[in-house]
């Protein structure tokens, strides 16, 4: 008889470890099987992004991208972008470290808080992670696979985008990936902060809120203290520096490269990570460090409808969209001074007159602009439309229906509400673009031109809202199409000449057929038109409604 | 007598290829509280969205309240009101909110119950719907129900989520609905819960009833298990009609007889063991689970459920 041949008991065949940190592998092992495809569709969009963006700065030229120097100086750009780097030689590489590291961190930043949360309080607040926990996983273990998961996605997109920047921009290898890489480094800062979040409140939602608007902080003190810089002395001030979007932009990449400002990210990474260690490790599970403040035990008064409801619901989404679009809509307005001096240039470049058109630069600049305020308005409507479908298949509907609702009332009072707000979305952001070139100085085009500018467009968003509650009626299952026709809407409108589509496919796109305010005159039968259709939609999806089964099968 | 609350017959409806409900009969008596017994994917959430007129009938007849369900719905929504068997709330509206909001929505409800029941339930109103658990979600739709002031309750699983405490309270409130003189129709698969709060049962299976009645009447149609020691030859006792599944085996002083018996034979076995010479007795009565498995146990289907085991399967999805 050897001890090999008998069946040991199984404690003993594995020497037991017992740490905050067993398990680790496994989670981050599971956490990689449930986001396999979330995380490639990531990836694959940031890398399209990329492209897509450096296509065009390689389309543009040398001339193309000096004119467009012109325009980043401006205050407006300076928001929007960076802060200036490079701007008397203003080629593929400083366009690219300048214009697109701003968005790309902030994308990634939202990949890294909204990963973070999700695999760590989000579990935790479902139930699920009890389960995992009450194995052999240790208390740390899913918040540190959580931020591995997100170093390996960080460092998969960045070889993947490196590889872009220097494959379709031609530009130098070792600074592409050191680019991409200095913005995973930035977005990982993001990570901890969303770690933290995640220890502090109970609940999933606000933990991501409290993150987002850690970095909508980090965006604005950025700004402001680009901005309140003079370009020809310094490129950021005291104030930008509080920012981690600085410090990536701040390695002045494909200019003058240095990377010492990244210390400041790993820096402030490791702080973080040690103060969420910290907090987990004295909270309870399912707890949080900050109890969830109580609401009302009664309803308003006014809380009696649908309509009231409806607008309950939809109201916060509306009030984030109308200030995040009109404060974009804003700085874009303050850019209309500076392009009666850059109109030569930038006309002189084939790409930007396909997109522009010919004739006064500056009302095309905001014909341009204005279609991009009403696609937004199309985006708003049709994510309130789609809206309808998650109240249906969680079963919302159906208790609301089953008091002395009609279905006619219901479907109206989400309607009403969700056109209402594009509406909102569009006319404010048509008042914040003339806001914003109004205070720069600029009074042509007018007000009215502009505000008027917001109205026409109106029928081509109603077109959007209309078609998606007909499909939300008739087809439920169909409702995707209707992100396809805003995508396809999106292409038309802002490449249609560019790639010489005819005119039967730019049909497809209620905005096509809206007339031109500014430049054109404006064509009433074609309103008329887009009314008469999103009417009719209207009517179908109400016929539709009363008709069918709830919940649709 | 009254007209009944409920009333359903040879009721049809499939989605797609599968048949959710295949001739269903229910009837409801005003104050009556009716039990709806079937196993998940029987075909009870399917009923009760066509009683609530959100689900269209391909065949069939249902009234509710004297009117039809799918043409007069909001007019008799206002005279009901329905807990949901998986309660989904508005996530950014507290338990109290929802309350208030879904009780007006039904025409409105009588502050005092609301702050009554809500004690009674422990529920704490100033929570946000998204922090609910299940079983707080549950609690919200059973306030908000209890405290309108209707005339019949349309309960899908009301217990599904609540612990035993919980499931007292809502058994005494249950009550005393039912001496308000208001009607009820409770669906579950829990069947202690249906024999403690019902007047009739009503069992479904594969979207079809198979049994309904009172539960006195339920019990006599089903069979006793019986166990005796006879002195006799006991082969006799097999061929007497009613009598099903018999085992002997040799015991001390004679022969165990184990059979089932229907109600309706009992005199004829009595009769017949009284001759062979009786040494010990024992009759069981039937359970409303015995009564339950021989609907659903799939070792023992019975005419009216015969060859049901596969489709009971498929319809597994139609809630």
């Amino acid at each position: 008889m050897t001890a090999v041949a008998a069946p040991g008991p199984l404690v003993r065949a594995r020497p037991a470890r017992t740490s905050t940190l067993t398990g680790t592998g496994r989670m981050l092992r599971l956490m990689l099987r449930r986001d396999r495809w979330r995380l490639l569709v990531w990836t694959a969009a940031v890398a399209a992004l990329y492209a897509s963006a450096l296509g065009e700065y390689v389309l543009l030229g040398a001339d193309g991208l000096q004119a467009r120097a012109v325009l980043m100086r401006t205050p407006a750009m300076i928001t929007l972008a960076g802060p200036g780097y490079g701007l008397d030689d203003y080629t593929v590489g400083p366009a690219v470290a300048n214009e697109l590291v701003l968005w790309m961190l902030v994308a990634l930043a939202v990949l890294s808080i909204l990963e973070v949360v999700r695999h760590t309080r989000a579990e935790e607040e479902s139930g699920r992670s009890e389960v995992l926990r009450a194995g052999a996983v240790g208390r740390h273990a899913p918040s540190v696979a959580a931020l591995l998961l997100v170093v390996l996605v960080q460092a998969v997109v960045a070889v993947v985008t490196g590889a872009v920047v220097a494959g379709v921009g031609r530009l130098p290898a070792g600074e592409s990936f050191a680019l991409t890489g200095a913005i995973a480094v930035g977005a990982l800062v993001f990570a901890a902060v969303a770690l933290v979040a995640a220890q502090v409140s109970e609940h999933a939602r606000t933990a991501t809120g409290l993150s987002l608007a850690v970095l909508g902080a980090a965006f604005v003190a950025r700004a402001l203290g680009d901005v309140q810089g003079d370009l020809e002395v310094e490129h950021g001030t005291a104030l930008s520096w509080l920012s981690p979007i600085a410090w990536v932009q701040q390695t002045r990449a494909f200019v003058d490269p240095r990377w010492w400002p990244l210390g400041l990210s790993l820096a402030v990474t490791a702080v973080l990570l040690a103060v969420a260690a910290v907090l987990g490790s004295r909270r309870d599970f399912g707890g949080g460090l900050v109890a969830p403040r109580g609401g009302r035990a009664d309803a308003a008064a006014a809380l009696r409808g649908p309509l009231a409801l409806a607008w309950r619901q939809q109201r916060g989404g509306l009030a984030w969209t109308t200030l995040g679009l009109g404060a974009m809509w804003f700085a874009t307005g303050g850019v209309v001074s500076s392009l009666p001096a850059v109109t030569s240039t930038l006309l002189e470049n084939p790409v930007y007159r396909a997109i522009l058109g010919e004739g006064d630069l500056v009302r095309a600049f905001l014909r341009v602009i204005g279609l991009y305020v009403a696609l937004g308005a199309g985006a708003y409507a049709v994510s309130a439309t789609l809206r309808l479908r998650t109240e249906e298949q969680v079963g919302r509907t159906e208790y609301a229906l089953a008091t002395a609702t009609g279905r006619h009332r219901w479907l109206g009072a989400h309607l009403v509400v969700a056109a209402a707000g594009a509406v909102v979305v569009l006319l404010s952001g048509a008042l914040a673009l003339w806001a914003g070139a109004a205070v720069t100085g600029v009074t042509d085009p007018s007000f009215g031109d502009l505000v008027g500018l917001g109205a026409v467009y109106l029928p081509a968003p109603g077109v959007l809202l209309g078609l998606g509650v007909a499909l939300y009626a008739w087809a439920p299952r169909a409702e995707p199409v209707l992100w396809a026709l805003f995508a396809w809407s999106f292409v038309v409108g802002l490449f249609g000449d560019l790639l010489r589509l005819p005119d039967g496919a730019r049909g497809v796109s209620p905005y096509w057929w809206v007339p031109d305010p500014l430049v054109g005159h404006v064509e009433v039968a074609h309103l008329v038109g887009l009314a008469a259709v999103a009417a009719a939609l209207v009517v179908l999806a109400f016929v539709g409604f009363r008709r069918r089964d709830v919940p649709a099968a | 007598m009254t007209a009944p609350v409920i009333e359903i017959h040879d009721l049809r409806k499939s989605f797609g290829a599968v048949r959710a409900l295949d001739g269903l009969d229910l009837t409801v008596q005003p104050g009556e509280v009716a039990g709806f017994l079937g196993p998940n994917g029987a075909g009870k959430s399917t009923t009760i969205r066509v009683l609530l007129g959100l689900l269209r009938a391909d065949g069939g007849t249902a009234r509710l309240l004297g009117g039809d369900p799918w043409a007069d719905a909001v007019a008799l929504h206002r005279r009901l009101a329905y807990v949901p068997g998986d309660v989904s709330l508005w996530p950014n509206l507290t338990g109290g909110e929802a309350i208030d909001l879904v009780t007006r929505l039904r025409g409105g409800a009588d502050p005092r119950r609301k702050a009554e029941l809500l004690e009674r339930f422990e529920l704490d109103p100033t929570r946000k719907a998204r922090t609910y658990s299940k079983g707080n979600r549950q609690k919200v739709a059973l306030v908000a129900a209890l405290a309108s002031d209707v005339e019949l309750l349309v309960l899908d699983e009301p217990t599904s989520g609540l612990d035993p405490l919980m499931e007292a309270v809502f058994m005494q409130e249950l009550r005393a609905a039912k001496e308000q003189g208001r009607s009820v129709l409770l669906s579950s698969h829990i069947l202690s819960e249906v024999e403690k709060a019902c007047d009739t049962v009503t069992i479904i299976r594969a979207g079809r009833s198979v049994e309904s009645g009172t539960l006195a009447e339920l019990r006599h149609l089903t069979r006793s298990a019986v166990s005796a020691v006879v002195a006799g030859d006991a082969t006799a006792v097999a061929s007497l009609p009613g009598v099903h599944d018999v085992v002997t085996t040799p015991a001390a002083g004679g022969t165990r007889v184990q059979l089932d018996v229907d109600a309706a034979h009992v005199g004829g076995l009595l009769t017949t063991l009284g001759r062979l010479g009786v040494r010990s007795f024992t009759a069981a009565p039937p359970s409303l689970e015995e009564l339950f498995l021989r609907h659903y146990g799939d070792a023992a289907p019975t005419d009216g459920a015969a060859g049901d085991g596969q489709r009971r399967r498929t319809t597994a999805g139609a809630r």
